[in-house]
């Protein structure tokens, strides 16, 4: 076995998608730190305790100065755990303040820690949905993903959540899970899944959320790492692009994303972050040299990490695209 | 030969249409139509071919079935049940066996 004979790139010319375009950017997904109290297995971003890369309050001003110069109509917070980063609050205020939508992936377990004990009445103040991490509906799957006792912590934040109207079905605060396998294999059916989810929290914990999105792992960062220590790295890849849908290729995520870095570098993605796989061929590369009209056709930066968002029906940081 | 089973094999299955193409394909359109969604679900059948992957004790077929029961969203617990379910089965058919046994000890026997 050997990995994809097949380029991303070709597998984009046989359904007409190359070169691959933005079509808009509709979300600003700025990427805070890697700073993170936890340090998952699977994290593509590699955040941890020990990470020292974290956005200054000038890069996070820019972010916002950038944004009010736009009509972009998403903000998506994410990291390493965003809210330990000096300037999320502000950033959320703000962005707000401009009349953004505003999402923070969340590891749910940041809200037990004492410094943050107000951060639920905070993001429920402020109408934040959250996209929170919740690989499995048992301890025993996200714990071996994310670290002993994090399951049984992020129940305790989801009830509080709940507590504060988070999750309530049609309610204004929005609490969604994201599902990611825990090992080398892809996503199930998004719907079949969430409904396992809904039935087993709501039965063991008394839980209630509003959507569960599956997320393929990425073959990059920790989890690459795990693929190969593991001997699972060629066979990962065969399957991803196995998987490959066209549907799912014509809606992927950077096609109407833009990513920020922690130093305020612009990518197509957070994988492409994580991979230091910068934006090109002219399009403006730094927050300071921000253009709306060139970034929203730029072309694409494609790799073999691609088929990640085009296996099956498709993942992106909002599950399924097709 | 090193042995008669390796893991790189798998990926050679559609090489049995080689030489019967036709055979191959009718097998083929009848196996992906087993396994759509129907009364069962993807999921329902994927757990009954694990199970049955180990009552014919086929190591291509566990593999196969392993990755695509965690891929439709089974767990460890339900497909470790999965597997008893084959082993009870099994166990079971050997064991009712044993009254073809007692039956051909009475007839023999005064």
């Amino acid at each position: 076995m050997s990995v994809p004979v097949t380029t991303f790139d070709d597998a984009l010319r046989g359904a007409g998608l190359f070169p691959l375009r933005a079509s808009a950017v509709r979300v600003l997904q700025i990427n805070v730190g890697r700073l993170c109290n936890l340090a998952c297995r699977h994290c593509h971003v590699e955040a941890g305790p020990s990470r020292r890369e974290v956005m200054s309050a000038t890069t996070a001003a820019l972010c916002m100065h950038v944004l009010a110069q736009t009509t972009i109509p998403v903000v998506d917070i994410t990291g390493g755990a965003p809210e330990l980063n000096p300037s999320f609050r502000w950033m959320v205020e703000r962005s707000r303040a401009l009349g953004r939508e505003v999402t923070v992936r969340s590891n749910l377990t940041i809200m037990l820690v004492p410094s943050q004990a107000d951060l639920p009445p905070f993001l429920a103040d402020h109408e934040v949905e959250i996209v929170a991490s919740l690989p499995y509906f048992t301890a025993g799957p996200t714990d071996a993903q994310r670290g002993a006792g994090v399951f049984e912590r992020s129940i305790e934040a989801i009830r509080m959540l709940n507590a504060l109207g988070y999750g309530e079905a049609d309610g204004r605060l929005r609490l969604h899970f994201v599902y990611n396998p825990a090992g080398a294999y892809l996503p199930p059916a998004q719907h079949a899944i969430e409904a396992d989810f809904r039935r087993e929290l709501g039965r063991r914990y008394g839980i209630v959320f509003n959507a569960l999105y599956t997320i393929a792992n990425m073959p990059i960062g920790r989890f690459r790492e795990f693929l190969e220590a593991s001997g699972n790295y060629d066979r990962y890849m065969v399957r991803l692009a196995e998987a490959y849908k066209p549907s799912a290729a014509a809606n992927v995520m950077c096609r109407t994303t833009l990513s920020v870095g922690w130093d305020g570098a612009l990518y197509d993605c957070d994988f492409n972050q994580m991979l230091g796989l910068a934006i090109d061929r002219g399009a403006p590369t730094r927050l300071q040299e921000f253009s709306l009209e060139r970034l929203m056709e730029r072309r694409i930066v494609t790799g073999p990490h691609c088929y990640g968002c085009t296996a099956g029906a498709g993942s992106s940081c909002r599950g399924v695209v097709s | 030969m090193d042995g008669y089973y390796h893991q790189h094999d798998l990926p050679r299955f559609a090489e049995m249409g080689h030489h019967a193409p036709e055979l191959w394909k009718r097998f083929s359109e009848w196996y992906g139509a087993v396994f759509a969604e129907g009364a069962l679900t993807e999921r329902e059948k994927a757990l009954i071919a694990l199970g049955v992957a180990h009552a014919v004790q086929c190591p291509y077929c566990i593999d196969a079935y392993t990755q695509v029961c965690l891929e439709k969203g089974s767990n460890l617990d339900q497909m470790t049940e999965a597997v008893h379910v084959a082993s009870a089965i099994r166990g079971g058919a050997s064991l009712v066996h044993g009254l073809q046994m007692r039956n051909a000890a009475a007839k023999v026997s005064m």
